[in-house]
């Protein structure tokens, strides 16, 4: 008797199999963790990408980074700039059988802009979120926004039922002693559902019967994420066949990984900019043999530097091709670099410049450096300390990881650093976001311009044209004021620009997948044989 | 005895405060918590108010308090990175690390002690030199070196073995989860055991031939090589007998061990144990993570070094006279 | 005063045990004796031995990267075993990083033989309440790995001295973990056999004479009771050297710019698929060699020094 029992299972076993073969199980290996589903805690550039399976947004952002209608089908905005107004997209249910409507547009914009959202930001202060209709929402801003929903493919929309039945209607705060249930469940509108999720461990999606796309691109019926830290294990994994798709392969595997025939590399464009930063705030460096003043304050001294750098090198031997040696603080995808060139690689020149300002010897000073945050940023540094030692720059490298490396040099930790390397996105993906966080004064403690400006940079010209481009709302106005500021900073010498890094996305050969520059990896697209 | 006991209890709770001290202070220099909450954008208000919510603000000794009156209750509070509460997380990671941990320990006495054995016996036999040299190498690499030598020479290149994680689990209970009832998950456990006990085996190996040459001197054995008895049985019965217990008290000590060192095994594979959640911890600055592994990892150490100490003194008379003496 | 009530001095015992004929003896330990030899030459005279100042980032040339060994396609006759990935040679790296290994391997474990050779000492022969206050100690201590102890060291020095760099301080943080986190094993080794010997007859004779404790610890105790420490502390090089690698793969060990050979393995290590081996193998090769040696004349020490092996 149980025989048989097992023979029928079996049966209808192989029988489900043969009537799903086209359905494929898709497993996924990135370096970072997925830590809580709830999609507000968490602002970062992979999470949201994980979070982007279960959840959607408003809008979208296709795979050339377009904005496409997402949860809202089209939108419009006053002649004022200050009224927007969504025509949100009719039959879509959550996961849990709840309807798409208003009400879960009003509950999302409330919660995002809660005590313990990270992603306040995507809903500028002041606005107001007003229901119209079931399906009608209104975005009410107190100043012109041009560029309000940008950021918004990764604001997701979350169910108000679900939230309110299952006590989620804040994020989880970072004092909570419970955690919420959102944070160990997702309700989404997306393509997949969670099925299982083990914070740090693995994570389970499952497509989702009653997506509102009845025509999905990807053949995929489910999706098992498993995070990967360690570079060599990782690339072992993709090379043994045990997973489909690694982020990232490191740069020095890529050839190895293209030689093996079963799995290859896609390799393109990130749309973050690797830079230098000196600390042009202080009268005295925290870290320099100068005493009694600031060498960076001297623009020549930040010319020599800029010029000591052989930027092609880097490329070739640190980067290994897989960079693109940038002119600006913005990739090239977010704003054109014509008209703008490097200063030229000249150790004389930079030399003579060091001379010319005071330092024949040339000085020491410390430089701070991430060693596990951008691709092979731990090298940079070390080449750059190689570079300017031939000038005579003695630089004391301290290259740590991300945490700590952070705590140290950003706002909190009181821009702790005299030279530094960081990597920057623009959330947005405008320039806005550069000139604003990166290139904006640091004088107005009030203020939250210039968060991010370690080096404390500042031209008051560059603020007043910052200041013109986030209410300007015509395009070709709006990009002669962005170039006139960024010529204004590179004439500064206020950075030193280094590259736009490579994305490296390990693919096996049975997976078919979009690259997105701005690096999310999104299955929605995949197709697996 | 009793009074013995009680001391000793009482001992135990004081290291157990002073890790506790230590755990706790060693982690306000490490960095900034408030830092891995927030992301670079967020407004300075803000950030004041996750540090005043979560207590940072309050002196030094307001916040050992605190913490430790809710340790005492296993509230380890709830992970910056992952916003859940810590014991949970440890405990949904506990089977992998003990699993990992006794199958290398396992590993490391059956091999190790036949190795000792045969090394002790024949010492000067030329495979008792090859074992020597051998053993060596394990502690002559760096752990993360071997488990990535393995990793390419059996899962990349001979494609027999899994590169990473602890294959399929099942449940057991309401927590448990073991990889040793499935097929996957056995061949997932040996390499990172191996790796990870090879420095152990060697430890033991040594440790079984210098105790058996030790005995094989000693006049018990000499009389019984005197009475006739065969050399087997002298070896074996005799000489065996009385190297394990020293051994197995060793092994059992560093069991201990073998869970701190797992930190680095479960690292390079990806295994998802305590340790790998550890390391994590520490390069995010995840503060309540890092000081509850350390309270649960000295718990451990106590809790053995007690048992050991109470056999110890229940067996051997001398030692509980010179203990009771004082 | 009788000298018979001591135990035979540690340098009758040495004369008495031929050690030089069992060297002589062991072909295993002559050839470990001999790498041992050549690797610590080269470890001191390394300024003059090395080529290049791979310590000095203004003679190092990115442009020279990943070149690899001279006999090798593509190599090159001024760098013999090839360059890592910042151009520098590596032969000389490997000298240079030897150095330091075997400086912060050293005075890590003569840090901690010091420590837990005079705890031991203390805990075994005054006993009692000194005893239990240094063992639970050693309890505590055992719960926090290398790892951890560099890591809270790292952060101390952090929190301590704010400007200073990873460059200048990386030295002592883990001569001081390496040092912190090994003395147990030479505190409870010595304390064992201590509780044995100080109710042996000499000590007895010794304490009835009147001698002060210092002295009968420090001249009659020690020399008793100081063979394992030997075999321990030969043992201990090794892994410390190994410890520092580990840090370094961790992120705590010393900086990339000043590489140790442990250094140089996990800079190595993240070329290990991509087929540039020689940055991992030459300092492995150099590491596990120096290691392996000094176990190999640890072990025939041990069984040297221990008479009743012969």
């Amino acid at each position: 008797m149980s025989f048989k029992t097992n023979c029928l299972a079996a049966v209808a076993g192989l029988a489900l199999l043969c009537g799903t073969a086209q359905a494929q199980t898709l497993r996924y290996a990135n370096q970072g963790e997925l830590k809580s589903l709830d999609p507000y805690t968490v602002n970062e550039t992979t999470t949201h990408a994980h979070l982007g399976h279960p959840y959607e947004g408003l809008i979208r952002r296709g795979k050339n980074l377009e904005i496409l209608p997402g949860l809202a089908e089209s939108w419009t905005i006053s002649d004022d700039g200050k009224t927007w107004r969504f025509a949100l997209r009719k039959g879509v249910k959550f996961h849990g059988g709840e309807d798409f409507t208003a009400d879960d547009v009003v509950f999302s914009a409330d919660r995002a802009r809660a005590p313990g959202s990270n992603v306040q930001t995507r809903v500028p202060t002041g606005t107001k979120v007003v229901k119209i209709d079931d399906h009608t929402v209104e975005f009410q801003l107190t100043s012109p926004n041009p560029i309000l929903h940008y950021q918004w493919d990764t604001w997701y929309i979350l169910s108000k039922t679900w939230a309110e039945k299952n006590n989620s209607t804040a994020p989880t705060p970072a004092s909570a002693t419970t955690p919420t249930f959102a944070s160990l469940n997702a309700n989404g509108t997306g393509a997949f559902k969670v099925e299982s999720h083990q914070p740090g461990v693995k994570t389970v999606f499952k497509v989702n019967e009653n997506w509102w796309n009845k025509s999905p691109e990807h053949n995929l019926k489910e999706i098992v994420f498993t995070p990967i830290a360690s570079d060599a294990t990782r690339v072992a994994a993709l090379l043994s066949g045990e997973v489909d798709v690694i982020e990232p392969v490191p740069i020095q595997d890529i050839q190895r990984v293209n030689g093996t025939g079963t799995v290859q590399v896609l390799t393109g464009p990130e749309l973050r900019t690797i830079f230098l930063g000196m600390d042009q705030v202080r009268d005295e460096l925290v870290e320099s043999s100068v005493k009694g003043k600031n060498p960076f304050k001297d623009i020549r001294v930040r010319k020599a530097f800029y010029q000591a750098i052989d930027i092609e090198t880097i490329k070739t031997r640190v980067m290994r091709g897989l960079a693109t040696p940038s002119p600006l603080m913005i990739a090239p995808e977010l704003f054109p670099h014509t008209g703008f060139t490097r200063a030229k690689f000249d150790a004389t020149e930079a030399k003579k410049l060091l001379t010319d300002a005071g330092y024949p010897d040339g000085f020491t000073v410390g430089m701070d450096c991430p060693n596990d945050r951008y691709v092979n940023d731990g090298q940079i540094c070390q080449a750059v300390v190689g570079m300017l030692a031939r000038i005579g720059v003695k630089v004391n490298l301290n290259a740590q990881p991300k945490g700590q490396y952070f705590a140290k040099v950003l706002k909190p930790g009181g821009y702790n650093t005299s030279f530094y390397l960081l990597g920057w996105t623009p959330g947005t993906s405008d320039s806005h976001n550069v000139l604003f966080d990166i290139m904006g004064c640091r004088d107005n403690p009030a203020s939250s311009r210039g968060e991010a400006n370690v080096a404390g940079y500042c031209n008051k010209k560059v603020d007043e044209l910052t200041d013109k481009i986030i209410v300007e709302a015509d395009k070709a106005k709006r990009d002669a004021m962005i170039k006139e500021a960024f010529q204004i900073a590179a004439d500064d010498f206020g950075y030193i620009p280094l590259h736009q890094q490579a994305l490296a996305w390990g693919v096996s050969k049975k997976v078919k997948l979009t690259q997105r520059a701005d690096n999310a990896v999104h299955f929605q697209y995949a197709v697996k044989e | 005895m009793f009074a013995f006991i009680l001391r000793r209890l009482f001992q135990s709770l004081i290291v157990m405060l002073s890790v506790a001290l230590i755990a706790f202070a060693m982690f306000r220099f490490v960095g900034d918590p408030v830092n891995q909450i927030v992301s670079i954008d967020t407004p300075q208000a803000q950030v004041a108010e996750i540090r005043r919510s979560l207590g940072l603000d309050d002196p030094f000794l307001v916040q050992f308090a605190r913490y430790i009156w809710n340790a005492a209750r296993l509230e380890f509070g709830v992970s910056y990175q992952f916003r859940l509460p810590v014991i949970s997380l440890l405990g949904e990671r506990a089977p992998a690390t003990l699993e990992l941990a006794l199958m290398s320990a396992l590993f490391s006495l059956v091999v190790g002690i036949p190795m000792g054995v045969y090394t002790a016996l024949k010492r000067e036999s030329w495979l008792a030199k090859v074992f020597q040299a051998v053993s060596l190498i394990g502690i002559s690499l760096p752990t993360f070196l071997i488990g990535i030598l393995l990793i390419y020479l059996f899962s990349v290149t001979l494609g027999v073995l899994p590169s990473f994680g602890r294959g399929e689990v099942v449940r057991l209970g309401s927590w448990w989860t073991t990889g040793l009832l499935t097929v996957s998950g056995l061949k997932a456990l040996v390499l990172p055991s191996i790796t990870l006990g090879l420095f152990q085996m060697t430890l033991i190996m040594r440790l079984v031939r210098a105790e058996m040459l030790e005995v094989l001197r000693a006049d018990y054995i000499k009389f019984a090589r005197a009475r006739g008895l065969k050399t087997r049985a002298v070896h074996f019965g005799h000489a065996l007998k009385n190297t394990l217990v020293p051994v197995i008290t060793i092994a059992g000590l560093q069991l201990g061990s073998i869970i701190a060192f797992a930190i680095i095994t479960e690292t390079v594979f990806q295994w998802p144990g305590m340790g790998q959640l550890f390391l994590r911890s520490v390069q995010n600055v995840d503060i309540p993570i890092m000081a509850a592994y350390l309270m649960l990892i000295s718990f451990l150490f106590v809790t053995i070094n007690l048992a050991v100490d109470l056999l110890y003194a229940a067996v051997d008379p001398r030692l509980r006279a010179t203990v009771g003496a004082h | 005063m009788s000298t018979s009530s001591e135990a035979p001095s540690r340098w009758s015992r040495i004369r008495d045990s031929d050690i030089l004929a069992s060297f002589l003896k062991s072909k295993v330990t002559m050839v470990a004796a001999f790498v041992v030899l050549i690797l610590f030459i080269g470890a001191a005279f390394s300024p003059w031995l090395a080529p290049t100042n791979p310590f000095d980032p203004a003679t190092v040339f990115l442009a020279d990267s990943m070149i690899p060994p001279a006999w090798q396609d593509g190599g090159e006759a001024r760098f013999i075993l090839g360059t890592d990935d910042q151009g520098r040679d590596l032969y000389s790296a490997i000298l240079y990083g030897m150095r330091v290994s075997l400086i912060v391997g050293g005075l890590g474990v003569a840090l901690a033989a010091s420590i837990g050779i005079t705890l031991g000492l203390l805990a075994g022969y005054l006993g009692g309440r000194v005893d239990a206050v240094i063992m639970r100690i050693a309890d505590v201590q055992l719960t926090f790995p290398a790892i951890l102890i560099a890591l809270l060291i790292d952060g101390v020095v952090r929190g301590l001295f704010k400007s200073a760099s990873r460059e200048d301080t990386a030295i002592y943080v883990l001569v001081i973990s390496i040092g912190l986190s090994f003395w147990v094993q030479y505190a409870r080794t010595i304390r064992g056999s201590t509780l044995v010997e100080r109710n042996k007859d000499y000590v007895m004779a010794a304490r009835l004479v009147g001698l002060p404790a210092p002295l009968i610890m420090l001249r009659h105790v020690l020399p008793n009771v100081i063979g394992p420490v030997l075999v321990i502390l030969t043992i201990n090089l090794g892994l410390a050297v190994i410890t520092e690698a580990t840090l370094s793969f961790l992120g705590v060990g010393l900086p990339a710019t000043q590489p140790s050979l442990g250094t140089l393995i996990s800079i190595g290590n993240r070329y290990l698929f991509s087929g540039d081996w020689w940055i991992v193998a030459f300092p492995g090769i150099t590491l596990a060699a120096l290691v392996l040696a000094v176990n190999l004349l640890g072990d025939w020490l041990r069984d040297a020094l221990n008479p009743r092996l012969r």
